[in-house]
């Protein structure tokens, strides 16, 4: 494959890093960045500056028993956090949404398939499958979008995006991706606005499909 | 003896205070590591709990004061303090010192931690790259890394108070990543490569991260 060439901006990885994105495009750019040495040494750039804010911090005493509290309990059994690997395609932060799971591909139509991974009033997780030559349907998004493509890429006006890419468009760019020849584009796609793929759509399609 | 005090640009001139360790010349033993690092570092080789106390001590308090800054009550932050310090002693064979700064280490610990008992859901974080056992320690890029941040440090201390503190609201994360503007005079870009070269180190690794 070819290199990654898009990449997350520094201030998207510096909120990312503070912990002030939101959950969905947290999940894109932890994913990217779990594909990316180039945005990986990045994100730790802006982890450093937030360890020397942490050591300027002015110390504030904590109570006497806290450290002789935490002494005592290193030694205690503990449940350790699930650890989500890659799988195929998919990289860890996409693996624990999926919660493991393979794909669950619903129908868009025009061979597009879906599978809305997270939604809710703070955004949306999905993931997309475009077949090659297909555009992505047309589709609205106040706010930003995250696009990552998993597998394939596509190309639109303002460039070719292959596996490990990160398309960032806000609502003031008007885009037509088309899936490229070749393998099928797999990419997750995530907004921080209610999703509106799903009443869209079919709504587009009606002409097509008289549904 | 060449020290790599010398291509080091002079950061320091509106510095009044220097830090003790600044002012220790550079050769490139691990004699020379931070106090921090050689804590950290036996707390992961050794499980050496009396460094651990140490590294408490030192933390303890400054992640105290940091997490009541964020918002937290002095009870939250205590709590939060304990989390964060039983995880260091839990994930202490994550600790990478070619990569990362026990602070920043630390900061990125805390930061998740804060952000899952917010949103009661984890934050999703990529995959983790771990170093392997049997490579060498590689002092010069650990006192490298330790040199780059003490400029970040200087950097930030050179700073206008206004501009420090937009630096610091972002990465206590009370800034939308819309509201963090990167014009803010930090030289990212050397601690960048310094970091990268640290992620070079696992190439091994990283060949497949880029497949």
């Amino acid at each position: 494959m070819s290199a990654i060439t898009h990449h997350v901006p520094d201030a998207i990885l510096a909120s990312y890093a503070a912990g002030s994105l939101p959950q969905a495009f947290a999940v894109a750019v932890a994913s990217h960045v779990s594909l990316c040495a180039h945005c990986r040494g990045a994100l730790e750039a802006h982890q450093a500056v937030g360890g020397v804010i942490l050591e300027d911090t002015k110390a504030v005493a904590v109570s006497a028993s806290l450290k002789d509290s935490i002494l005592a309990q290193l030694d205690a059994p503990y449940t350790p956090e699930p650890v989500y690997e890659r799988n195929g395609i998919f990289p860890g932060p996409v693996m624990e949404v999926m919660q493991r799971h393979a794909p669950r591909w619903k129908k868009l139509g025009m061979g597009v398939r879906q599978d809305i991974l997270s939604a809710d009033a703070h955004g949306s997780v999905r993931l997309l499958y475009i077949p090659p030559g297909q555009a992505v349907p047309d589709h609205s998004h106040n706010g930003l979008e995250m696009t990552l493509v998993l597998q394939g890429s596509f190309s639109d006006e303002t460039g070719r995006f292959g596996v490990g890419d990160l398309e960032i468009a806000d609502e003031t760019v008007e885009h037509t991706p088309v899936a490229d020849p070749g393998a099928a584009c797999i990419c997750l796609a995530a907004t921080d606005a209610r999703l509106r793929f799903n009443a869209l759509v079919p709504r587009l399609l009606q002409p097509l499909f008289r549904i | 003896m060449l020290t790599q005090t010398i291509d080091r640009p002079n950061l320091a001139k509106s510095n009044k205070v220097t830090p003790r360790r600044e002012r220790e010349p550079v050769s490139q033993t691990k004699n020379d590591y931070s106090d921090e690092t050689i804590w950290m570092l036996a707390v992961r080789d050794t499980r050496d709990r009396g460094a651990f106390a140490a590294l408490f001590d030192h933390f303890a308090p400054r992640l105290k004061g940091f997490l009541i800054r964020g918002g937290a009550s002095p009870q939250q932050a205590e709590e939060i303090v304990q989390d964060v310090m039983l995880t260091i002693w839990r994930k202490a064979d994550m600790f990478d010192p070619h990569r990362a700064q026990v602070s920043a280490w630390i900061y990125q610990i805390a930061r998740n931690r804060r952000i899952d008992i917010a949103r009661k859901e984890n934050r999703p974080m990529p995959e983790a790259l771990k170093e392997e056992p049997e490579l060498e320690p590689d002092a010069s890029q650990i006192l490298g890394l330790e040199q780059e941040t003490t400029q970040l440090k200087q950097a930030l201390a050179a700073l206008k108070p206004e501009q420090r503190e937009v630096i610091e609201k972002a990465y206590l994360g009370e800034l939308t990543h819309q509201e963090i503007s990167m014009q803010t005079g930090l030289p990212l870009g050397t601690i960048k490569s310094r970091i990268r070269l640290g992620l070079q180190r696992l190439r091994h690794e990283l060949k497949d991260l880029t497949q």
